[in-house]
């Protein structure tokens, strides 16, 4: 039986690490993550893990760890947030092309200049192009099951990619949640053992890895990493359904919220996601007719299935936390991807929200569908929502 | 070289079986010699464990050798350098205990 326990959305992603049991985790101290490695450091003072936690000097250095000793065999594991995303980008592109199936939780957080330490998603929609299979988690729950999803993911043998697990820095790190966590030993049980077929410290089939690939062979090596991410969303679904079977939740490639028949729906990642179902629940009492689009996995990017679904509204609003300077934003640049084949497009409006942590209210949700519901949209502008002019 | 593979036949990542480098001769990279005086060597395998480029063959040998102070080194010998690999990095000359490889130009 699953229990309830008050966690924040750190403690949560710690507690699946503790089930875990990663044979490594390698520790580096960022705001907002820090508090999943203390969480975990606790773990191991305690006892209660057998993991080998490696204390370090840098977060460049705490992936390159994480990915030797993934080359080596192990499980190995480490977190980070934004200047220490940033810090370590050189190893996180080395990461899926050595296809190590890492899972590292990043606790979103804006990127420097100038410093801030709040929630805004500029720092892992920076690592799009690099490889990693992403999902985002809208509460604490998620983020807790995700990373059971993300480590049979990462160690698939269609896949062997690294996965990052994202949640809203302090919004889901430092809240405290209801949590249902599953038994130690359903976890167990479901992650089973790793498996590798071939790993560094057996001698008795020893091989190179991470050799150098010049123009002779460094496309072919990408063309089969490509390969591997695409096959990453038919594997997030089959083990979706695994997972779903001990938590009784489903894991769709992206969550509608109350579209059945919606006229307008917004799009949103992680937290903001909670609050607009919020706004949702309050519009539609008042009668419209509106509905939220909530992606979950966005690498590899579900773009057939959120054509199919999309196409039944009139128009649709995708709400980012991060700008993509001089181009269209992250999410919104996806959701127009998927819709070019499409015969039935609905009207799009891009939306910028929440930079550096400036809070998004559902009374600001509410003036985006009574926007959207106007018809006064421009697909080829940007909005704020909460900016002073 | 054979013939090129395609993207499906390659080892996941790129990675490669062992002893590839055999195929990959790197001599002619060299502008620098190493000149091992073997009547210096003590067998110690610290070249052998150094080289970048497994250019230092080793065999094992009953009746030994003879290296420092007249001294026979029985088992595990070092040979004279392999010049189709050695790129003359000059890293078994700085790593050598009893300074008997020493780097001259080539000519
Ligand atoms: S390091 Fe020097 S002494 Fe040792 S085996 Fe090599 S050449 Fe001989
Ligand atoms: S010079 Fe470099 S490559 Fe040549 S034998 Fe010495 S260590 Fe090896």
């Amino acid at each position: 039986m699953a229990k309830l326990k008050p966690l924040t959305g750190a403690q949560a992603t710690a507690e699946a690490m503790r089930q875990i049991n990663p044979d490594v985790v390698v520790a580096y101290p960022i705001t907002p993550q820090t508090p999943i490695v203390e969480f975990f450091a606790q773990f191991v003072a305690d006892g209660v893990v057998d993991t080998e936690m490696v204390p370090i000097e840098s977060e460049h250095s705490a992936l390159s760890a994480v990915v030797g000793a993934s080359a080596a065999g192990a499980r190995a594991m480490c977190a980070t947030s934004s200047q220490g995303l940033a810090l370590m980008w050189e190893i996180v592109a080395a990461a899926p092309g050595l296809r190590l199936p890492i899972v590292m939780p990043v606790v979103n957080r804006a990127l420097s200049a100038p410093i801030n330490i709040h929630c805004d998603h500029s720092d892992t929609m920076g690592t799009l192009t690099l490889g990693w299979v992403q999902i985002y988690s809208e509460n604490a729950q998620e983020a807790y099951e995700n990373m059971l999803l993300a480590l049979r993911i990462a160690e698939h043998p269609n896949v062997l990619l690294p996965v990052m697990v994202m949640q809203d820095g302090f919004i889901t790190s430092h809240g405290v949640e209801v949590v249902k966590v599953l038994e130690d030993e359903e976890v167990k049980k479901f992650i089973s053992e790793r498996k590798p077929d071939r790993y560094l410290l057996n001698v008795k089939n020893p091989y190179t890895v991470g050799p150098l690939a010049l123009p002779d062979y460094y496309f072919e090596v990408k063309r089969q990493q490509e390969v591997a991410i695409y096959n990453a969303k038919d594997v997030y679904l089959e083990v979706g359904e695994e997972l779903s079977k001990l938590t009784g939740n489903k894991y769709p490639l992206f969550e509608e919220y109350r579209t059945e028949d919606a006229e307008a729906v917004i799009v949103a990642l992680s937290s903001t996601a909670g609050t607009a179902k919020d706004a949702v629940d309050e519009m539609r009492e008042q009668g419209y007719k509106v509905g939220l689009i909530k992606p979950k996995l966005f690498r590899p990017f579900p773009y057939k299935e959120m054509r199919e679904t999309l196409e039944r509204f009139k128009v649709v609003g995708v709400l980012d936390r991060s700008i993509a300077f001089g181009a269209y934003a992250p999410v919104y640049s996806e959701i127009r991807n998927a819709l070019y084949e499409s015969d039935k497009k609905p009207k799009l409006q891009s939306y910028i929200y929440g930079l550096g942590g400036r809070d998004i209210f559902k009374t600001d949700i509410k003036k985006v569908f009574e926007e959207l519901l106007s018809g006064n949209v421009d697909s080829q502008t940007q909005r704020y929502i909460g900016l002073r002019e | 070289m054979a013939e090129k593979k395609g993207w499906k036949e390659l080892m996941r990542g790129g990675d490669l079986p062992p002893a590839t480098a055999l195929e990959n001769k790197t001599g002619s990279w060299r502008s620098l010699r190493p000149v091992w005086d073997p009547s210096n060597c003590i067998h110690c395998m610290i070249c052998v464990s150094y080289c970048p480029d497994m250019a230092i063959p080793i065999t094992k040998s009953e009746e030994g050798v003879i290296g420092k102070n007249g001294r026979v080194y029985k088992g595990t010998i070092r040979l004279e350098t392999n010049f189709d690999y050695c790129k003359g990095c000059g890293i078994c000359a700085v790593e050598c205990p009893t300074k008997c490889i020493t780097m001259v130009r080539e000519e």
